[in-house]
């Protein structure tokens, strides 16, 4: 394992200079909103719904000041409190989505790719319907059914971008299974009796599992997107469950007008920065681990040929490959 | 010496589904016959030289020889046991007697797994060991087994630290941690360095007498073959052209490829000067073998019987259009109403319709210039006869008959040509 983590950052250091940086800026600013994410019971001056405190309400609409940094909300909310724990639930909805989503998504490509023939054929055949389906209008559809079901939620919001973001693993790991399953490698798997189950688990996961990371985090951040999308649609997670940057967005459209920026301003910004910091992220790891091609040498014969009047080889063969 | 492998009339065709080509000519799905009709005997202890081409079907007979790939037709018994039929399932536990060594010894090994793991997997698999510790002193002696010391540092490297020859030998240590009676080993050194190579070659040897294996060698390289080899197959297309002792094959070559493949030289790489389009000296299309001998558009002393047909004498046309240059092309190719669809002639005489504005006794010319400038050109033993009938031209060609692999006359091996077998 520390064998393999070397490597790895043998190849970072190895690559050039411009996406190593990308990969150093995006890694750091996600890790700073991680951070916050998870430290926001410690640092979040007050509750993600807290509207009074020492039993004064706070003001309505108030200007940045002292005691409320970035200003407070029509409904008196704090806004810095407010993008604090959006963090937090950003960082839940998408953990939760991009998990699920990859266990799903790289199982269903590993077993489709692997087995073929009718199952595969039938799964390729749902996910491009999923994939071609517009992922907001999917996401909404979801989480209603989902709601209706099992509530809102966090964990419902999750799911809902789940499904959205299962065709993309699954067509890379289906993708990079089907070459892998022709190497000799997993032939060798077979030689020595291995089954079907042993060879994808040890001999194919790990190999095809390289370029999962990087749709991890692109998609990471499009899910931030899709779940901003759903709240601010109204269709995301309810105001009184968790903050959610999207569902703030919304609030604040009518305060724009009045010349009140803060209450958007704010959380807009987090959902920018995070997506673009995920983004490069995704970008800078897609140039680190896109691995490179070898080139194989040839080797071929000639035969003597028959008319001594041709000069050009008469019998030519090439070995394969 | 009792038998190991008994293969009768193996054959393995792979259907090539969804060939935009085939739908295109209407020819229906094109099968590959990868193997056609190979009988052989594999006697415990030796080891067996399969040699070829490239495209001759030495990689998929071995891959048959274990199961690992199903037979179209005929019979493979390991041991008493019948492969052909198989489910994998009943497969899997024989596996541990039969074992594969890789051409390229850079995807043989999963990139993943360090090399103990690799190495003691088989174990694990057939439940061969009572533990952790035990496994690890197998792999350990395994590594030591194949020169891969010291072992404990090779325990736990990566495929990626090895060289090619490291890592061919630590898939000759998977291989024999099993101890095996039968490795097919599939063009083992042909990737490595040729300074490896002979060593190579040396450790398969003493792994042979030290665990009493059983090899099948596939090369397309005769050199290598005569080195370490007891018997050998010579294979074109799918089937065994000739077989016999090295001594016999290397001194008493009877069959025309095997004396071709013996004074073949290996050049470096000639697809990037050599016309590539020229049908001759090529391996033909093993979806569509020739009639007959399937080697006889190659071969220097094929006459009558060997199957000559109408895309003979369109390659040999080619051929002297490529020779004279593309005048002689132009005035002569437009003679012919179809040139490329003599490629598509049956069996049996050939009916050529003049182009517009020429008349048979033009294509007649054509075809008698072209045999007066070579005469000797083994296509011509093969035309019996050049007519015009009802203003086209018909070329009357010998009936093909298929060479039969029959015991060598005053030999120990078996060859299938017609000159030491006239019917
Ligand atoms: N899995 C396969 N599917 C389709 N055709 C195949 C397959 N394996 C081999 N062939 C074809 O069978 C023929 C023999 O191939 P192979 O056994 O690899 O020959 P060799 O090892 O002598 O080079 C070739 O024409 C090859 O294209
Ligand atoms: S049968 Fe013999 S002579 Fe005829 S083409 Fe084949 S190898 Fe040549
Ligand atoms: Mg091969």
């Amino acid at each position: 394992m520390a064998g393999r983590f070397r490597r790895t950052l043998a190849t970072v250091r190895s690559t050039g200079a411009v996406p190593r940086w990308l990969l150093y800026i995006g890694g750091a600013t996600v890790l700073v909103f991680t951070l916050v994410a998870l430290a926001a019971p410690l640092i979040a001056p007050y509750d993600f719904d807290q509207y009074r405190s020492d039993g004064t309400r706070f003001p309505k609409l108030g200007h940045p000041s002292g005691d409320h940094p970035f200003g407070t909300t029509v409904q008196s909310l704090d806004v810095l409190s407010r993008v604090i724990w959006g963090a937090r639930t950003a960082l839940e909805v998408v953990v939760l989505a991009v998990v699920f989503s990859l266990i799903i998504g790289v199982a269903l490509g590993l077993i489709s790719g692997f087995v073929g023939g009718w199952l595969d054929r039938v799964l390729v055949l749902l996910m491009d319907a999923l994939f071609a389906f517009p992922y907001l209008l999917l996401a909404i559809v979801l989480s209603f059914l989902l709601s209706d079901a099992i509530g809102s939620g966090v964990v419902t919001t999750a799911l809902a971008i789940t499904v959205v973001y299962v065709p993309q693993y699954f067509r890379v790991v289906r993708g990079s299974t089907m070459s892998a399953r022709e190497l000799p490698y997993v032939e060798a798997a077979r030689v020595i009796g291995a089954k079907p189950r042993t060879i994808i688990v040890r001999y194919l996961l790990a190999n095809v599992v390289q370029s999962v990371p990087v749709v991890a985090t692109l998609n990471a951040g499009d899910a931030i997107l899709t779940l901003a999308g759903l709240g601010f649609l109204g269709y995301g997670i309810q105001p009184t469950e968790a903050a959610e940057w999207g569902y703030d967005l919304q609030r604040a459209v009518s305060d724009a007008n009045a010349g009140i920026w803060w209450t958007a301003l704010y959380p807009g910004l987090a959902i920018t920065v995070l997506v673009v910091a995920l983004t490069i992220l995704g970008e800078g790891l897609n140039e680190v681990l896109n691995p490179t091609l070898r080139r194989r040498r040839a080797f071929a014969f000639l035969l003597p040929g028959r008319s001594a009047s041709t000069q050009a080889p008469v019998l030519a063969a090439k070995e394969p490959r | 010496m009792s038998t190991l492998v008994e293969v009768s009339k193996l054959s393995v065709h792979f259907t090539l589904r969804g060939g935009a080509l085939s739908r295109l000519t209407g020819r229906g799905s094109a099968v590959v016959r990868a193997v056609d009709g190979v009988d052989l005997t594999l006697r415990r202890g030796e080891v067996l030289g399969l040699v070829g081409e490239s495209g001759s079907g030495k990689t998929t007979l071995g891959r048959a020889l274990l199961g690992l790939v199903p037979a179209t037709a005929g019979s493979i018994r390991f041991d008493g046991t019948e492969l052909a039929g198989l489910p994998e399932r009943r497969i899997r536990p024989l596996r541990r007697r039969m074992q594969m060594v890789f051409q390229d010894p850079h995807a043989a090994l999963n990139p993943a797994m360090d090399l103990g793991t690799a190495i003691g997997h088989p174990l694990k698999i057939h439940k061969l060991t009572s533990g952790e510790a035990e496994t690890r002193t197998r792999v350990l002696e395994a590594l030591e087994l194949v020169g891969l010391a010291p072992a404990e540092r090779y325990y736990s490297a990566y495929p990626s630290d090895l060289s090619g020859g490291q890592k061919q030998r630590a898939v000759l240590a998977r291989a024999a941690i099993l101890d095996p009676s039968l490795i097919v080993a599939d063009e083992p050194v042909s990737m490595l360095d040729m300074s490896v190579r002979a060593r190579t070659i040396e450790l398969m040897a003493s792994l042979r007498d030290r665990l009493d294996l059983t090899y099948v060698y596939i090369t397309h390289d005769l050199a290598t073959a005569k080195l370490f080899c007891d018997r050998i197959a010579i294979m074109y297309l799918g089937r065994i052209v000739e077989i016999g002792s090295v001594a016999s094959i290397f001194e008493q070559p009877r069959h025309p490829y095997t004396k071709a493949l013996l004074k073949a030289v290996p050049v470096p790489d000639p697809s990037r000067s050599a016309p590539r389009d020229l049908p001759r000296g090529e391996i033909p299309d093993a979806s569509r073998p020739p009639a007959g001998c399937a080697f006889h558009p190659r071969c220097p002393v094929a006459f009558e019987p060997c199957g000559w047909t109408g895309r003979d004498l369109r390659a040999h046309l080619e051929d002297r259009w490529t020779r004279l240059g593309a005048s002689a092309y132009e005035q002569e190719s437009r003679v012919f109403a179809d040139f490329p669809d003599l490629e598509f002639s049956p069996v049996g005489d050939v009916v050529v319709a003049p182009g517009r504005l020429h008349t048979a006794s033009d294509v007649l010319t054509v075809l008698n210039d072209a045999r007066a400038d070579a005469p000797d050109d083994p296509l011509w033993r093969g035309v019996t006869s050049m007519s015009v009938r009802d203003g086209k031209v018909v070329v009357g060609f010998a009936s093909p008959v298929e060479p039969r692999l029959l015991p060598s006359p005053g030999g120990s091996g078996h060859v299938a040509c017609h000159l030491h077998h006239p019917s």
